[in-house]
């Protein structure tokens, strides 16, 4: 089938029910998007599916075809991208960063659509787990990356 | 806290130095030198070998070689502050890199790990002397370049400078010449006054590359021609595979390479990794009994366990004592008397484990793999695949959390079985544990439980006795020995208060589940007992919990400013219950630890909401005695706060029937992100010895939200996660 994975199209040769999240990693190689739970719990295999959050460990390559994939290969790609990678760097987000792509991808999908989000927004749209708690630096990052 | 060194025997004859053995002896993570290790006393002697730790490119760019591990805590930037600033080279300017095993990467006398919150602490006189030493090196290449005494000679960042000529010479010109040179044996360290990176909240070298996805973990290696594996692990340890029903099945599905019955598992190698699952998964086992050393029963559960600690007679081995305990609780009016407990606990660092073998042509191996301690894990890989360790190479990776998760441990490490795995199969081999499979072997923090009888005598002293009960992880790994076993008490001993007639006993007991250790190891549950039942002496006293505190570290100028501190920082303390303004109505409760080298006073406010609750603020003041950088300890407070409220809150790892009962984050539950409170953290430089970072934070944590929840509602909670309790019943 044909992906279309940071604006490229890709032939991969799986099984159309292969999870995304491998097809990303093991057949384009793309290892910035992490297997963390494979059951759409913790967050860290989001990328971004037409713009919307998307947990890639429960996702069937079969099911995308014909979609924008983004993952976090690209996130700076993108005005918005590249504002919530600034937060995050000036916040210094990261500890020990596995859960940190999905959830820069989480942020500039809430930025993207809500320019402006409200601390209600932010709770509904950063639900992604990370088990340093970094929740209070992701939060910070996330309002200093819609004021930017 | 105690030095503690145990000679004698290992279980695992992991090393061919015998660093765990004989005159050695063992400092682990509970119990950190004090003193500088002797490898540095030694460096003291003859200069440090800066050339094997440091390489100065001819860009003027550093790479260090760090003996510990980068695990989200901060080490390789707080290396690079220390190094450079004796080098006298911006800390940016440097890549850091995990030394390979054995000398002199060793740094804590023969041996290292990156635990116990030690790395830092444990190495910074070394560092210092190694950045001084490659400054000095750098002006005498230069001297004799320019043809000038060394004594003209002064630098400035990534400069040798002659004022006189005002001539400079970048380090990278000067690099080659200058470890040629013999290293100084005694070099001046710049003046703390002066120190312009260390103390200085200096960004994270790190950060960008984990925004942008270029960081590269353990489960991110891909090595030419490699095959992928999943296994299916025995339900319960002890058991292993007799057969798969279905093999021709299982081989038949794409991509699967060849199945393979290992000890207490299936494994499966395909050309993918989600090709190698499926298949594992479909593998229908036939399990039988094994003559596992360490079989869990098959009637092993969280709740028979604890009771059967429980059924345990004290008073158990004394491991602190002051006075007479039981002569003065013989003689009280009133003896309080109370059992604290919690439960096993998961890593659940969300990285799931995993391991690259390969083996080369010459019948050598490389081994890609996380780990905390690279010269264990190279003389147990050499054990497996049965060739000298001279015959292995460590290629240690930046960890995606750890916790105390990538420590030795018989069997929650996956490299064993791909050591097997590539010697099976003649190729390269990844093997990844699923999250499934992980939660099913991880070395889990232990249950522990301590019973505790206090009073308040009648010239307002306490008297106290504890038992705790259990086994600690140091006991299980390290063979200390049942008394001397830190991490099987720490947080009921080692407390700050004057209480004149105390007795800490310790009754061992065998834990048959796979125990680890868990940030903050013991600390992590027994400050929680111990904090507890002080709020109860306070109450039968009739006195405020944090005015007593204060009372009983009053011969402590230490403690008595950390307190004071964590007070202001607070507001000024009160109890409560009273009304916030969002018309919740809130308390506070306070606790006190002494972890690793530093000491720490928390606070916590809470409500109750719905029957749970809501931590709303967290204020914590730490004394590590003196920093390195301010910005990394705000960040590992917040971090070890997260934790310490996740297990306070929700987590708890139940056996039943020999096996967890949760196999994944839907049935075992960590803290979210709507459940983190506000934390503030107020960092006290005492001037005591320094003191670790990692985990001090956490211990405080438990206690002071149970004793705010006491004072909220009037009843105490002894047991852990305090989601097994109702709240909102009267």
């Amino acid at each position: 089938m044909q992906l279309k994975v940071n604006g490229t199209l890709r032939d991969v040769d799986v099984e159309p029910d292969t999870p995304l999240l491998w097809v990303i990693r093991e057949e384009l190689g793309l290892t910035g998007t992490k297997y963390g739970c494979g059951i759409a719990q913790c967050g860290a295999c989001t990328v971004l599916v037409d713009g919307q959050p998307t947990r890639s460990c429960i996702t069937p390559a079969e099911m995308v075809e014909g979609t924008e994939i983004k993952t976090i290969e690209t996130v700076e790609d993108t005005e918005t991208g590249r504002k919530v990678v600034e937060a995050w760097v000036e916040h210094q987000v990261p500890q020990c960063g596995y859960c940190q792509s999905g959830q820069v991808l989480a942020a500039t999908a809430l930025l993207a659509g809500t320019p402006a989000p409200s601390d209600e927004d932010i709770d509904v749209a950063m639900v992604n787990l990370c088990r340093c708690g970094t929740y209070n630096k992701i939060r910070a990052a996330v309002r200093a990356a819609s004021e930017a | 806290m105690t030095e503690m060194s145990f000679p004698g025997s290992r279980p695992l004859n992991l090393s061919r130095r015998g660093f765990l053995s004989g005159t050695a002896g063992l400092v682990l993570a509970t119990a950190l030198p004090l003193r500088p290790a002797r490898a540095q006393e030694a460096a003291a002697e003859a200069g440090p070998p800066v050339p094997l730790f440091l390489a100065i490119r001819p860009d003027g760019t550093a790479v260090l070689q760090s003996p510990f591990i980068e695990g989200g805590q901060g080490i390789y930037t707080a290396l690079t502050q220390i190094v450079g600033e004796e080098l006298d080279l911006d800390p940016a300017q440097f890549e850091v890199v995990p030394a390979p095993p054995g000398a002199p990467y060793d740094v804590m006398g023969g041996f290292r790990f990156t635990g116990g919150s030690s790395s830092v602490r444990s190495s910074y006189e070394l560092m210092r002397r190694l950045g001084a030493s490659g400054r000095a090196m750098l002006i005498e290449a230069a001297a004799a370049r320019l043809g000038v005494p060394a004594s003209e000679l002064t630098t400035k960042p990534g400069l040798v400078v002659h004022a006189a000529s005002g001539r400079e010479t970048g380090y990278g010109d000067l690099s080659e010449a200058a470890m040629e040179l013999a290293v100084p044996a005694d070099v001046a360290l710049r003046d703390p006054a002066d120190f312009r990176w260390i103390r200085a909240g200096l960004k994270r070298l790190d950060i960008r590359g984990k925004s942008t996805g270029q960081a590269a973990y353990a489960i991110d290696v891909e090595v030419e021609g490699m095959l992928s594996a999943a296994v299916q692990h025995a339900p319960r340890l002890g058991l292993g595979p007799a057969s798969v029903t279905n093999l021709a099945e299982i081989e038949a599905m794409r991509g699967v390479h060849s199945v393979h019955l290992l000890d207490g598992a299936v494994a499966v190698v395909a050309d993918r990794f989600w090709q190698a699952r499926r298949a594992v998964e479909a593998a229908e086992v036939e399990w039988q009994e094994t003559g596992a050393e360490w079989p869990l029963p098959a009637d092993f559960s969280s709740d028979g366990y604890r009771a059967s600690l429980l059924a345990q007679d004290g008073p158990g081995l004394e491991v602190e004592a002051e006075g007479d305990a039981g002569a003065a609780l013989a003689g009280a009016g009133t003896v309080i008397e109370a059992v604290y407990g919690a439960p096993f606990l998961a890593h659940g660092q969300l990285e799931p484990p995993s391991a690259t073998a390969r083996f080369n042509a010459d019948g050598t191996l490389d081994l890609w793999l996380p780990n905390q301690a690279p010269e264990m894990f190279l003389a147990a890989a050499a054990e497996t695949a049965g060739i000298d360790p001279s015959q292995v190479t460590i290629h240690s990776q930046m960890l995606g959390g750890f916790f105390g998760r990538h420590f030795l441990y018989r069997t929650a490490n996956p490299f064993p079985q791909a050591i097997q795995l590539a010697k099976a199969t003649g190729r390269p081999v990844k093997l990844v544990w699923t999250r499934e499979e992980e939660f099913l072997r991880d070395a889990v923090r232990p249950l522990g439980t301590a019973r505790f009888r206090g009073a308040v005598m009648a010239d307002g002293s306490l008297a106290l006795s504890a038992e705790v009960l259990g086994e600690g992880p140091t006991g299980r790994w390290y063979n200390a020995p049942a008394g001397e076993d830190g991490s099987a008490h720490e947080g009921l001993t080692g407390k700050p208060y004057a209480i004149p007639n105390r007795r800490i006993g310790h009754v061992y007991a065998d834990n048959p589940a796979v125990i680890g250790y868990w940030r903050s190891v013991g600390h992590s549950m027994h400050d929680f007992f111990y904090e507890g039942f002080l709020d109860e002496l306070a109450e039968a006293a009739g006195r405020d919990p944090f005015e007593m505190r204060q009372a009983l570290v009053a011969g402590s100028p230490r403690h008595v400013t950390l307190l004071s501190e964590v007070g202001k920082l607070s507001g000024g303390w009160q109890r409560g219950p009273y009304q916030a303004e969002d018309g919740s109505t809130r308390a506070r409760g306070v606790a006190m630890a002494s972890p690793f080298g530093s000491e720490v006073a928390t606070i916590a406010e809470i409500s109750v909401d719905g029957g749970e609750i809501r931590v709303h603020r967290v204020w914590v003041a730490i004394d590590p005695g003196s920093i390195v950088n301010p910005a990394i300890i705000e960040a590992q407070v917040q971090s070890a706060v997260a934790l310490g409220l996740s297990q306070t809150l929700v987590e708890e790892y139940i056996y039943e029937d020999g096996a967890p009962a949760a196999r994944n984050f839907d049935s075992y539950d960590i803290l979210r992100p709507d459940q983190m409170p506000e934390v503030h953290v107020a960092i006290v430089e005492s001037g005591a010895p320094m003191g670790g970072i990692g985990e001090p934070g956490l211990p405080g944590v438990g206690p002071a939200v149970a004793n705010a929840a006491a004072a909220l509602t009037g009843r105490r909670f002894r047991t852990l996660p305090l989601s097994g309790h109702d709240l909102s019943a009267g």
